[in-house]
């Protein structure tokens, strides 16, 4: 009797493993269509990022080391088109040079590495000098696919500078060109100070810092796409007004058309970063508007009782928008050209919301609560919908409340908005929702927003 | 032998208060299962006031929400449907209970108000602003807040006959300008409801610019669920924050 209830919970455990792996398996065939269109189908090239070489005696060394091989690491394994060959897996050598790699010791097993990065890091006389290189291991006779050298002022954000750089140049190389994403940064809110306020840090969550501090509440950021001005909404005097700050001048700047009606909410760019798309109630009732990102020509786009809100440029062809309607009850996501034109719905019920656009302009990612309602079992997550066929993926389940998905601009990930409780996070994915995690740790960081470069 | 059996009677005497005692709780269940049999499910019922502590003056909104219940009343507020939500204005602390009664029995609910007097008029009786605090609380008096429906910006009933008093005290004071804040409950995109919000208002402007109030005295505002009365993830306080708010427009 006893054993019985001691042999209990583990069959009970067995049966739950089951049970799940059988529920994942339609879902893992349905990713294929995602996987081909963001990148992420090919076969896997099994690299390997050796730890690289200290050179010099200076005592910054070990530190940049450190931070340089984590960050290079992280980088390639983020990147979503490579088969890590893990650490504990790769010969313990750090070849500093062409003349001091064996690559037959990379290729064979268990490292078994198709490509391997190496190099050598020094630092003296406050320089930071970095040698890289790729070598294809299965092709002996002329094995350099990429050799660089990148030279800085020796400190611990330049170590991580340049990792980010390098693994860029192996993720265009042997990722078909398209360019990585390590470089890039996430604009998003964050409470921390008591106050929702406009946060940025870089694309796997390091160096954190606020952009500026204007004591009110501040929402939906985005960053233009030369990555010169930020846009955003604020509540002040004049109710809420969508403002501009230039990253370059490190100041406000006008946008006179986001001022009027006190209501303007969720600014969009354009990918030419000639006009800017916003939600105005200026006319009375919450329309979408669109406006030069001078802040001249306002125009109003749609004309309809209910909500608009939140749009989202076809960033691959500038001639349509996505966005949030409630027209007909819940909001739903909808579509129509640039100018206002060729209404389209997109969604067929529930709650959906926060459209963004893919850089390819085959997919909107959203948020969809498919089964919303008073005591309704729905959850808010986050979801793709290939635009010509409409049909759809769901890439997160059963984790707290999704919302905000932003594209990065290799169209392989996503960055959204993750509520457990109370605790709201920034947390990232893979495009077909694989490899989840939080970026930020501080339960008050909302709205992230993906850099275009 | 004389203490000895004062000990002895002390003893017997603790074991019988014992004995009762722990037959007294014994019984606590017994009562309900000897309780006669009744022909419906026993009615339940919810009874909550945000704010719970107030100065003189300041609103409470009552919420209660009831189920199996054929009428339901709240002692001196009388008969009420079977869930709702209302202002009132409590001059002194109050208990307010609630019974809804069906063909299961009985359920009683209780939220309690302190009502703290207005402590500045009597500290600093020369301030000049206490004839704006009295402009104030003859605001509060007249002008209630009013509640939406789940994801809907129309005027309910009880949001018109509200915006009626309104509209008589705002033609009555022609001096006063309004500031119409809208307030959404915590689920969904802050976008989207910050759009709700600003359409909830926008209903009650549009309410009251009907009733002949001149539409620029009234400014609006949203705030969406950034700023919510009330933080649980409950109907009630779902139903508190999904409001058009009046104050005075300074």
């Amino acid at each position: 009797m006893i054993a019985l209830f001691r042999l209990l919970p583990r069959s009970l455990l067995w049966i739950c493993l089951v049970l799940c792996s059988v529920s994942n398996t339609p879902v893992l065939k349905a990713q294929d269509w995602i996987r081909t269109g963001s990148g992420l189908s090919g076969q896997r090239i099994r690299l390997a990022a050796a730890d690289f070489k200290p050179v010099g005696g200076d005592p910054q060394v070990p530190v940049l080391k450190a931070s340089f091989d984590a960050t290079l690491y992280n980088d390639l394994a983020n990147a979503g088109i490579f088969d890590m060959v893990s650490k504990s897996m790769a010969p313990p050598v750090t070849p500093g040079s062409p003349q001091e790699i064996n690559l037959t010791q990379w290729a064979a097993d268990p490292a078994n590495a198709s490509m391997v990065a190496f190099g050598a890091l020094s630092a003296s006389s406050g320089r930071l000098v970095v040698n890289g290189w790729v070598f294809d291991a299965k092709n002996p006779g002329s094995p350099q696919v990429l050799g660089k050298q990148y030279n800085e002022v020796a400190n611990e954000d330049n170590a991580r500078l340049i990792a980010h750089r390098f693994a860029d140049e192996i993720i265009a190389r042997l990722g078909g060109g398209v360019n990585g994403i390590a470089e890039t940064k996430l604009y998003f809110v964050s409470a921390r100070t008591g106050t929702k306020e406009i946060w940025a840090m870089d694309y796997d969550g390091q160096n954190q810092h606020i952009v500026l501090k204007l004591g009110t509440t501040s929402m939906s950021p985005r960053i233009s796409p030369d990555n010169s001005r930020l846009a955003f909404s604020s509540i002040g005097k004049e109710g809420w007004t969508i403002r501009m700050y230039s990253l370059e001048l490190g100041r406000p700047v006008a946008f006179p058309a986001g001022v009027p009606g006190g209501s303007n909410f969720s600014p969009a760019w354009s990918a030419d970063g000639v006009k800017v798309a916003f939600s105005s109630a200026r006319s009375g009732d919450p329309e979408i508007w669109v406006a030069d990102s001078s802040g001249g020509n306002a125009r109003k786009l749609t004309a309809f009782r209910g909500p608009d809100v939140a749009p989202t440029w076809n960033p691959k062809t500038n001639s349509q928008i996505a966005w949030v309607s409630g027209r007909t009850g819940l909001p739903q996501i909808y579509i129509m050209d640039a100018d206002g034109a060729n209404i389209q719905r997109m969604t067929d019920g529930g709650y959906a919301i926060s459209p963004s656009w893919s850089p390819g302009g085959q997919f909107l990612a959203f948020s969809w609560n498919r089964k919303y309602g008073p005591g309704a079992p729905g959850g808010q997550d986050i979801y793709v919908m290939d635009i010509a066929s409409k049909r759809w993926i769901q890439l997160t389940h059963d984790a707290g409340s999704n919302d905000y998905p932003s594209w990065s601009p290799d169209g392989r990930h996503l960055v959204f908005e993750r509520a457990i409780g109370r605790s709201t996070e920034i947390w990232t994915m893979l495009a077909d929702g694989t490899e989840q995690h939080a970026l930020t740790h501080s339960g008050k960081d909302f709205m992230p927003n993906w850099s275009w470069k | 032998m004389n203490s000895r059996n004062r000990v002895l009677t002390c003893l017997v005497l603790l074991a019988a208060v014992v004995g009762f005692a722990g037959c007294g709780k014994k019984k606590t269940p017994l009562t309900t299962n000897t309780a006669p049999p009744l022909s419906g499910p026993a009615p339940t019922a919810q009874l909550t006031a945000t704010p719970t502590t107030i100065t003189a003056g300041d609103q409470v909104v009552l919420s209660w929400r009831t189920a199996d219940a054929t009428s339901v009343s709240i002692d001196g507020i009388g008969d009420v449907p079977s869930s709702g939500v209302k202002t009132v204005t409590p001059a002194v602390s109050t208990s307010y209970h609630l019974v809804a009664r069906g063909d299961g029995g009985s359920a009683d609910a209780t939220a309690r108000v302190t009502v703290n007097a207005q402590q500045m008029a009597v500290a600093v009786p020369q301030d000049t602003s206490a004839s704006s605090m009295s402009a104030d609380e003859l605001f509060r008096a007249n002008v209630q807040d009013i509640f939406f429906d789940y994801d809907s910006y129309d005027v309910r009933a009880d949001g018109q006959s509200a915006l009626s008093k309104t509209a008589a005290y705002l033609a009555a004071n022609p001096g006063i300008k309004v500031l119409i804040g809208g307030y959404c409950d915590e689920r969904g995109s802050n976008e989207y409801n910050l759009t709700l919000g600003q359409s909830r208002a926008s209903s009650a402007k549009e309410a009251l610019v009907r009733a002949g109030i001149p539409s620029d005295r009234l400014r609006v505002v949203s705030y969406g669920k950034e700023k919510p009365f009330c933080a649980e993830s409950t109907e009630e306080c779902w139903q508190q924050n999904r409001r058009a708010g009046f104050t005075i427009d300074r």
